[in-house]
């Protein structure tokens, strides 16, 4: 299935999907240091996001999220791409510093988790 | 997003890294909120300054961008997690001061004049009516909004920097006249006469109206200090970056239709919601950062007597050096009182040192219950200071 979407941050990934339907916040919600999502009562809580194609619709909490972003790509623990059905600052911002393709305006109630999935964000094209 | 070929010339790196990087960020937001253009901004407001929230992640990215980024219009920095020159005399350790003041390096370096406070509209970051600008901390935002009548998105760290590196911003939202318009109409009917009533008002509204813009009716006057303790508390608790306070405030606005009560009980609630603590042993005011006429009530009440708790008086450095000028900060500090400058409560990390906190800030009262896990109470200055006294 081929699913298109808005770029955010240009790049291209390949990997799992993994998927949240709730949004996630970076700061507070995801260990930095290990990318174990740690919000209680989380859907993804105790699930790691690094080396994901993590799917989810929109970042939220506080703005300082934008640089936990960061710090999971400094740490390798940061998904390889980021697909959102809205985007909005915390992610946008924190996807570009930590170069990490991200697409927004995508179906994501299509995708599920375990899916092999290629992103080519420049094009504006997931494929799975 | 129509770029300008000066806009597209820093996009493509021709200009420096920092400055590539941060076109990126404000292009990619206009296009997230539909901006037509970038638009100057004419001063900047940085927030994300305390170690305590950045991390070494943040302190790198920011060195990062300090190697070729300088600003190119006025900009001022939120408080950091520690008095710069007398973080001892606030327990903070030594590894945290020195990574903080790397922190402030990096921000020195890019050209940010280093003011450490909340209030910038109080030491020299002033804009004027209709002016854009692009400040993050979103008391401040909101007083610029709505008290000054300049027009600036709640931004974040990040955003605000990349404004200030390139003196651009995206043009939407509050920059935009047909956004700022009043959404709902609030009756106050309770009496709304001190600085801790004010942030409840804040709260209850928040609380009510989310991120809507009210126009609210029913309060015959206020002062700076009331108006800073209303900005931060409704934008806490809320989310809003604007508010029209009838007869007080600048900006034009049609009344809506849609209208809500606000009544004496609900303040009381508020106060009272905001007060768990049963046992107190710190008083933090200064949130937003105290000016230089809450310095001179706090050294009047203090003239002559002693402090039996830890009592911070948070405040810019700037209104420092005033109340110094005029004996007030001398006053206080005889009293075994803490004048704490460039940081406050909020930010340092004081996590679990205190049981219970009195403050009249309900903004100071969100973060001590949601950052660093103390009981609070909500009184107003002449409490506090009593409080302390005990």
């Amino acid at each position: 299935m081929i699913l298109r979407g808005r770029k955010i941050k240009g790049g291209k990934a390949e990997g799992e999907a993994l998927v949240s339907k709730e949004p996630i916040s970076f700061y507070g919600g995801v260990d930095p240091n290990t990318g174990t999502v740690v919000e209680k009562g989380h859907s993804l809580e105790g699930k790691s996001v690094a080396g994901k194609i993590l799917v989810f619709p929109q970042g939220k909490g506080s703005t300082v999220g934008s640089y936990a972003i960061y710090r999971l790509k400094k740490s390798g623990k940061a998904p390889k791409a980021i697909i959102n059905k809205e985007c909005e600052t915390i992610v946008a911002v924190g996807a570009i510093i930590s170069e990490i393709p991200c697409i927004d305006h995508v179906k994501i109630e299509k995708i599920k988790s375990g899916a092999k999935i290629r992103v080519d964000t420049e094009k504006g094209v997931v494929e799975f | 997003m129509e770029l300008t070929e000066e806009e597209r010339e820093m996009l493509s790196g021709k200009l420096g890294n920092a400055v590539k990087e941060s076109m990126e960020i404000l292009n990619a937001l206009g296009e997230i909120y539909g901006a037509k253009r970038m638009i100057d901004a004419a001063s900047v407001q940085i927030a994300g300054v305390s170690y305590h929230n950045l991390g070494d992640a943040g302190l790198e990215y920011l060195a990062e961008l300090a190697k070729d980024g300088r600003v190119k219009v006025l900009t001022t920095l939120n408080p950091a997690g520690m008095d710069l020159k007398e973080w001892e005399k606030l327990g903070i350790p030594a590894d945290f001061a020195e990574k903080q003041m790397k922190v402030i390096e990096a921000f020195r370096k890019m050209g940010v004049t280093v003011t450490c406070t909340c209030t910038p509209y109080l030491v020299g970051n002033l804009p004027r009516y209709g002016q854009d600008i692009a400040w993050s901390e979103s008391s401040a935002v909101c007083y610029a909004n709505s008290v000054i009548g300049a027009k600036t998105n709640r931004e974040g760290g990040p955003s605000s920097i990349a404004s200030a590196l390139t003196g651009k911003t995206p043009e939407y939202g509050m920059h935009l006249e047909e956004n700022r318009q009043a959404q709902v109409l609030v009756k106050v009917k309770a009496k709304i006469d001190s600085v801790p009533k004010f942030g409840a008002l804040g709260k209850v509204l928040g609380e009510r109206i989310k991120n809507r813009i009210p126009y609210i009716e029913g309060i015959d006057s206020a002062s700076l200090e009331q108006l800073k303790s209303l900005c931060a508390s409704i934008a806490t608790f809320g989310g809003t970056a604007l508010f029209h306070l009838k007869g007080i405030t600048p900006n034009k606005t049609k009344v809506p239709e849609e209208t809500i009560e606000v009544s004496e009980a609900e303040i009381q609630e508020a106060i009272e919601k905001l007060s768990d603590a049963s046992e107190i042993d710190f008083v933090g005011v200064g949130c937003p950062h105290a000016s230089l006429e809450e310095l001179r009530g706090i050294a009047e009440l203090l003239r002559g007597k002693k402090v039996s708790k830890d009592f911070w008086i948070c405040t810019a450095r700037k209104t420092k050096e005033l109340a110094d000028k005029k004996g007030y900060a001398k006053t206080i500090e005889e009293s075994g009182a803490k004048i704490a400058c460039d940081t406050c409560m909020a930010v340092a990390p004081i996590k679990d040192r205190y049981k219970g906190m009195v403050t009249d800030s309900a903004k100071a009262c969100y973060y001590a219950a949601g950052h660093n896990n103390f009981k609070t109470r909500i009184r107003p200055m002449e409490e506090c200071v009593r409080e302390a006294l005990k």
